[in-house]
């Protein structure tokens, strides 16, 4: 716990010091003081000095902490695209306010874009400087030994007695090329001032602090441009495969594509993927967590134009590596196969259509749009429970993930479907606005169709038949309601379908890179200590009098006992030397 | 209770609760240390002023200053206690009382939390609840190490304060989760190095946080001494004793040593906080397809690293160190409870592992 604060009023020479910004706790306060009149480069020059300073830095960090906040608030679009829809529903007349304040994409926000690269600036004008000045003191020898060492922060003595017939000159000469040996092998920079019978060496280290403070500044520096420059060729897509299909990294298969600025999106890797299969695992009933799902695992095969295909699994956690893209698994769900056939019988949808997942149970909403092959279009949304149980309501839910009692309810609109006028439409959405529905509670028009795989019913007004394919069985589907369609077990009796994320970042490595420099940078400047270290030796009489003294550069708490000890190993190898002779 | 099924879970919730109940006793140990602490500083002042009575009679002016030369006096005695040996420590009979029922207490949370740890055949922190556990068990074992190098008992209160209002807080109906496997996102290394840091650092920080508070007290204290030594003497030969606290602070070390200590604890903290956010990006780099999305708790781990950050350059800017950097560093580690609580249960976000529905 050595104070340090008041070695500028004895610091001897202070050449070999780190450039501070003129309000760093360690510099001479001098900056305060002078106020001569400015010109304009005068005041440039002021303003520059402003934004570089600690306390600046200081009170721009805050803000950048400050303004981090709202974000953890509010919904933001790039982490939770839904939850701004939603808010917008919930909050009609806020949400505007908010957004005009750009509060939905703080991080991209121009206020606090304006705060980080102001700290940016601020960085570079400090780190700058402070590197030419450290380059000049790494070679700079360590300074003149103070006469007084007494005035020094830690200042120890010591005598040691000689015999009497032994040289004193000698002595304090062998003492001295201990001490610069004791010193060097420590790793101290070493240099000899002599001056009359008072041999002295100076003595300084820790220059990896100033060191490992400029990467860890520059490092960030770094991570910043690594993030700005390889977000220009970073891509993300999402894709939706069936048990079964094929997806062809073209943007023709993508549901969804964001690509930095320079991704020519005509470009991609050519590769393709067909899901063969997917694997999960749920807690049975009766057991804590029980329908928790895990172990989940998407077998691909891959492959490229002309080569050989290859065996691949993504799983959580382990994305698939694909030529430099990554692909990673993001969801799952069940993917009915349902056949249409209108009323003369020809089939005009057969489809395996992804249901998205509403819950842990696997209570899955889905859309199935017919254009073509009926009187009118037809639109079809309902739900699907891979384990069916009514609730109190009479309505349904799913009380299992996995496929115990599959059933699939569906409600009939007839109309436009809104398709043809070339705005694209989400497939998981139906807007039946324009449309009449046929079937479904609360419409007198009788109940929603709902099938078990394997059975097929009518379409109300004679419209045809549908039928939900049971995947596990190639027997023709029987009637729904006729008799039970399964016997016993419905396992595989449904696809399954995984939506997919395939991502080529170029920063990463190179975030990584400048991260982990940033936090070597960061150990060596907290906590190398930087100090320097006198010994003094003065023949005096028939003994020689020792001076230990050492004077702490920045945060030093353990300088009093690094000059203890090296005190007494120094004095204890100089008598024992001593005593040899 | 049904008897017949005493799983290694509820011999673990068991352990738990005792070990939360030594904690208790443990603060009230080290709390009736703080007031005798109080007591004793007294009855030292009584006496030395008696002395000075007797010796100096007359000099009436003396007080004033002789305030002041007590007070360096004190900081210096408890800067030197603090540094030192365990053997050579003062001999306070209920500080060892409230460390020894540490030392067992924590024997039963490590007892508990690595049979929760086998009852789950994972690491034990996976969930809110365990989380809070190893953590808290991080803290008093970060605790217990450093009282071997310094002489912390007087944190004693606050840390077991702290521990027990965290641990009997997760152990509440509405945060305890029974063992359930890990989600998949969670079966992973980082699980054990990312968590594990990052619960380390939380321990380090908490104890930079009550250092800091302290040295907020005994500045405020040192400046009322000082400014009462250069007012205006009064006539009479007794000067009134300013209010300048908690009669503790007085056996306390110095704001600066206090604050030094603090900085010491912040910064090993905040290279584990660093080491927590990188070894979390790579970690969301493989689950979540992104090493960084403004997640809401990634937005706070990186709220709380600038802080931290700030604090660190506060103590190195002039006008900042002393008191302005100590309020840094509580604020830093105001942000890290609130992390841990309110974003984990009420914010919305990908790191919804709480386990609680």
């Amino acid at each position: 716990m050595s104070p340090s604060r008041s070695d500028s009023a004895v610091r001897p020479d202070s050449t070999g010091d780190p450039l501070r910004p003129s309000d760093h706790a360690d510099s001479a306060a001098d900056g305060d003081i002078q106020q001569p009149a400015l010109g304009f480069v005068g005041w440039l020059r002021w303003g520059w000095r402003q934004l570089t300073s600690m306390r600046t830095a200081l009170v721009l960090l805050l803000l950048l902490a400050i303004a981090a906040v709202p974000g953890s608030l509010v919904p933001q679009r790039g982490a939770d695209p839904n939850g701004v829809t939603q808010y917008f529903v919930d909050n009609p007349d806020l949400a505007p306010i908010l957004d005009n304040l750009q509060l939905f994409d703080v991080y991209a926000s121009a206020w606090f874009s304006a705060i980080y690269i102001l700290l940016f600036i601020s960085l570079i004008g400090c780190v700058i400087p402070r590197t030419k000045h450290h380059w000049k003191a790494l070679r700079a020898r360590p300074p003149r030994t103070p006469a007084r060492l007494s005035r020094l922060d830690v200042h120890r003595e010591t005598v040691i007695a000689l015999d009497g017939d032994a040289d004193p000159d000698a002595a304090a000469a062998a003492a001295i090329a201990l001490a610069e040996a004791e010193l060097k092998k420590s790793g101290y920079r070493i240099e000899r001032y002599d001056r009359g019978s008072r041999l002295t060496v100076s003595a300084e280290r820790g220059y990896a602090r100033e060191t490992g403070n400029l990467v860890f500044h520059t490092a960030l520096i770094g991570v910043l441009l690594a993030v700005g420059i390889g977000g220009g060729f970073t891509y993300t897509g999402q894709t939706v495969i069936v048990e079964g299909r094929t997806f062809v990294n073209t943007m023709l298969d993508y549901t969804s594509f964001n690509p930095g600025r320079f991704v020519d999106e005509e470009r991609l890797t050519p590769f393709s993927m067909t899901l063969d299969s997917f694997d999960v695992t749920y807690i049975t009933p009766g057991v804590a967590g029980a329908g928790q799902a895990g172990d989940f695992a998407a077998n691909l095969t891959t492959q490229f134009p002309g080569e050989e295909p290859q065996q691949g699994v993504v799983r959580v956690n382990h994305p698939l590596e694909i030529a430099g893209d990554r692909v990673y698994l993001m969801g799952n769900g069940y993917a009915p196969t349902i056949v249409i056939r209108n009323d003369a019988g020809e089939v005009v949808f057969n489809e395996s259509v992804p249901f998205l997942p509403q819950s842990s149970t696997m209570t899955s909403l889905g859309v199935v749009k017919v254009p073509d092959g009926m009187p009118e279009q037809l639109g079809l949304v309902g739900f699907f429970y891979p384990t069916a149980a009514p609730l109190d309501t009479g309505a349904l839910t799913s009380s299992y993930p996995a496929l115990v009692y599959p059933t699939l309810t569906l409600d009939v609109y007839q109309g436009d479907l809104g398709i043809d006028d070339g705005v694209p439409r989400s497939v998981y959405t139906l807007d039946t606005g324009t449309m009449t529905q046929l079937t479904g509670r609360g419409e007198g028009q009788g109940d929603s169709i709902q099938l078990r795989p394997g059975e097929w019913t009518d379409l109300p007004d004679g419209l045809g038949t549908i039928e939900f394919v049971d995947e596990s069985t190639d027997d023709p589907a029987i009637e729904a309601g006729s008799e039970a369609a399964h016997a016993g077990n419905y396992g595989g009796s449904v696809k399954r379908f995984v939506s997919l994320s395939i991502h080529r970042d170029a920063s990463a490595g190179w975030v990584l890179v400048f991260a982990v420099l940033a936090l070597l940078g960061l150990l060596s400047a907290l906590f190398v200590p930087r100090r320097r270290m006198w010994v003094a030796v003065t023949p005096r009489g028939d003994g020689l009098a020792i001076e230990y003294a050492g004077l702490a550069r920045g945060e030093d708490p353990t300088l009093a006992s690094a000059v203890d000890q090296f005190a007494q190993r120094h004095s204890d190898a100089v008598t024992a030397e001593l005593s040899v002779r | 209770m049904p008897a017949e099924t005493l799983t290694l879970d509820s011999v673990s919730v068991l352990l738990v609760w005792t070990a939360i109940a030594v904690y208790v006793l443990a603060f009230i140990a080290y709390a009736i240390d703080l007031a005798r602490r109080s007591a004793l500083a007294v009855d030292a002042k009584d006496q030395t002023e008696r002395e000075l009575v007797g010796a100096v009679r007359g000099y009436a002016g003396s007080s004033a200053s002789g305030a002041l030369d007590d007070l360096r006096a004190q900081e210096a005695a408890a800067d030197d206690a603090l540094n030192a040996a365990p053997a050579k420590r003062a001999r306070l009979l209920w500080a060892r009382i409230g460390t020894s029922l540490t030392v067992l207490g924590f024997l039963f949370h490590l007892a508990g939390t690595i049979t929760r740890g086998i009852a789950g055949e994972r690491v034990p922190w996976a969930n809110m609840y365990e989380f809070a556990m190893t953590g808290t068990l991080l803290i008093i074992a970060v605790y217990l190490g450093v009282l071997f190098r310094y002489d912390l008992r007087f944190l004693g209160t606050f840390i077991l304060g702290l521990v027990v209002v965290l641990l009997g807080g997760a152990s509440m109906p509405a945060i305890y989760v029974e063992v359930v496997p890990l989600m998949d996102p969670l079966k992973s290394i980082w699980l054990v190095i990312h968590v594990f840091v990052a619960s380390l650092s939380t321990a380090l920080f908490a104890l930079a946080f009550a250092l800091s508070v302290l040295q907020l007290m005994q500045a405020r204290r040192e400046a009322r001494v000082i400014a009462a030594a250069s007012g205006p003497v009064g006539t009479g030969e007794t000067v009134a004793a300013p209010k300048t606290g908690p009669g503790f602070l007085r056996t306390l070390p110095s704001a600066d040593a206090l604050e030094s200590l603090a900085y010491r604890f912040a910064i090993i903290g905040f290279i584990f906080w660093t080491f927590t956010l990188i070894a979390g990006s790579i970690w969301a780099n493989d689950a979540w397809g992104r090493y960084w999305g403004f997640d809401t708790k990634e937005v706070w781990t990186f709220v709380i690293w600038v802080l931290y950050a700030g604090y660190i350059h506060a103590r190195a800017t002039r006008g900042w160190r002393g008191s302005r950097s100590a309020w840094l560093s509580i604020i830093g580690f105001t942000a890290v409870i609130f992390n841990f609580t309110v974003v984990n249960m009420f914010f919305k976000g990908l790191h919804a592992y709480s386990g609680i529905s």
